[in-house]
């Protein structure tokens, strides 16, 4: 363990992929890339099978929302290298308008229900996905909740007025 | 893998009977749906469905300022929910840089492994009583009850904790606490070799769990499985030991891998990761013998709630609490993301903070989600009492699974 430092892995991929991946930054020591929906197969697929890297372990797919963004859906996976006790974290922005993204379910079996439950809480679309519905929330449900224009509570309430409560 | 349910009941061709395994039936332990194909008794193919309890915590999270959110983690492994409060504890303390004293760090041991064995009692003594082995379950089952009393000198309530706050804990431990955790330590390993006497070299036990639902290690890896059951398949990943925290890195544990990632082998890493609990608990005692007895929190008034009778009686202590409670103070505008080595496996907090007193986004890695969703393919080929088994080894909590 400890064979690869975060410096390495940013100059090995800066290596590989100069401008396509730009490095945001390293919070808390997880270095943490932005790259296009074009690269991003290709960029998991490489960090997996580079016998020096070996990003084996998907720790998570998720997204975020930023409505305010030209971009506004971001697609986050965090992968894990087991051998080097390294993890990263690799974001890919969409636009609202096309928020579609190949999957990962060819790379690992376990990308399934994780895409499953971006696409159900924030509706992106994950091309090539074999069965992506709705997991946790109902099937003829039509909104996406955790986008951010999706209200936490009824709208129309009364009872409750959130401003009392600084929200 | 057959994705979506095919009724074949009408079908001429198949002899398939479908059989809706769930939501709520008696042998599975929660609200799980399968929908079954079965051949006689083998299982063709299956479809989970989950979200059944889906209480929308990620949502809910965004409105809420970040100690508002520790009973919501609660709710999710409910078998350990210490570990799911300790987590977010230390994600926050992690976003705001707050280093925490040694003894904080080991109470927090005592009671995150408390937690452990407290999840790892329950699965395994429900596995033994799935396989007909009812016995065990009522020997160990007394001593979740003195864990839970442990909580409750702690924190007040037995199941959904809410205990600790950020950086801390609310109150010290006790001397009672104290006395029910020796008395614990003293009687629960007794109780345990009794329980593992009752199984592990049961010829009805072995029979029925061993070589079923083995899975190999590039399979579960591939499924992104994490905890007990990954290492049932040899994979020694740990949180505790890779990514250590509260002060983990200072133990001498050992971290349990099984041989062939059957639902034997899985009974067997638990069990000895409630010995390797014990193990920790006994030195987390010991070292909390030099530590000074009065702290029980780190020294951050702006995240701190300050007790009471201050707050009445002191101006400072009235500004920090109404800061608090109003979420004035800033937090720094990044994204963290923390893992703790949860009851079921790597149980992640991906918190997105964008300086408010909520976070802007937070995402629970929660590992029964991704455990489960190998249930259904590797289900097949299973006879339905196996899968049965597969299910109460895989120890899917229904809270976490749909958080």
């Amino acid at each position: 363990m400890g064979k690869l430092t975060n410096e390495d892995l940013v100059k090995k991929i800066s290596e590989k992929y100069s401008d396509q991946v730009t490095l945001l930054g390293e919070p808390f020591g997880l270095p943490t890339f932005e790259t296009s929906r074009d690269q991003i197969i290709d960029l998991l697929t490489w960090l997996k099978n580079d016998p020096s890297l070996q990003f084996i372990y998907l720790t998570d797919i998720t997204a975020i929302h930023y409505p305010e963004l030209p971009k506004p859906i971001g697609v986050i996976y965090h992968l894990h290298s087991l051998v080097n006790n390294v993890r990263i974290r690799i974001k890919v922005f969409l636009e609202d308008a096309d928020v579609h993204i190949p999957t990962a379910t060819n790379i690992w079996n376990g990308a399934n229900w994780m895409e499953r439950e971006t696409y159900d809480l924030f509706g992106v679309i994950f091309d090539g996905h074999p069965d992506l519905r709705r997991i946790l929330n109902v099937d003829d449900m039509t909104a996406f909740p955790m986008r951010k224009e999706f209200p936490l509570e009824d709208p129309n309430r009364v009872d409750k007025k959130d401003y009392f409560f600084g929200r | 893998m057959q994705n979506h349910p095919v009724y074949t009941d009408n079908d001429p061709q198949t002899e398939l009977s479908t059989l809706n395994l769930g939501p709520t039936h008696p042998a599975t332990h929660g609200v799980f749906q399968n929908v079954l194909q079965l051949d006689g008794e083998r299982i063709v193919s299956g479809v989970s469905t989950i979200g059944y309890i889906h209480r929308a915590f990620e949502k809910i999270a965004e409105h809420r300022p970040f100690y508002q959110i520790t009973p919501l983690t609660d709710r999710l492994n409910y078998c350990s929910s210490p570990i799911n409060n300790m987590g977010w504890h230390m994600t926050v303390e992690k976003l705001l840089g707050i280093e925490t004293p040694k003894r904080v760090d080991y109470l927090r041991i005592i009671i995150m492994e408390l937690a452990r064995i407290a999840d790892h009692l329950i699965c395994n003594s429900v596995l033994a009583v799935d396989t007909g082995a009812a016995t065990g379950f009522f020997y160990v089952m007394e001593y979740r009850e003195a864990i839970y009393e442990i909580y409750e000198e702690v924190c007040g309530s037995r199941l959904t904790t809410n205990i600790g706050r950020i950086g801390g804990f609310e109150r010290n431990f006790n001397a009672i606490a104290f006395r029910k955790l020796r008395k614990f330590l003293k009687e629960y390993p007794v109780v345990l070799k009794e329980f593992e006497n009752l199984t592990k070299r049961n010829r009805i036990f072995i029979d029925r769990t061993k070589d079923v639902a083995a899975v190999t290690a590039e399979d579960a890896i591939s499924y992104s499985w994490s905890g007990p059951i990954l290492r049932a398949t040899g994979v020694d990943y740990d949180v505790r030991a890779m990514n250590p925290y509260c002060s983990y890195e200072e133990f001498d544990f050992e971290v349990p891998v099984g041989e062939n990632g059957d639902v034997y082998s899985r009974y067997l890493v638990r069990q000895e990761e409630m010995w390797q609990s014990l193990r920790l608990i006994e030195q987390a005692l010991v070292k909390l013998e030099k530590e000074p007895t009065d702290i029980f929190h780190a020294d951050v008034p702006d995240f701190y709630l300050p007790p009471k009778e201050d707050v009445y009686n002191n101006m400072e202590a009235l500004i920090y609490h109404f800061k608090i409670v109003m979420g004035e103070i800033p937090t720094p505008n990044t994204e963290v993301y923390h893992s703790v080595e949860g009851g079921n496996g790597e149980l992640g907090f991906y918190l997105v903070n964008d300086g408010g007193r909520s976070p802007y986004r937070l995402h629970f890695r929660r590992p029964s989600f991704i455990n489960y969703q190998m249930y259904a393919p590797m289900s097949r080929g299973m006879l339905l009492s196996d899968a049965i088994i597969n299910m109460s080894s895989l120890n899917v909590i229904a809270g976490e699974l749909d958080a």
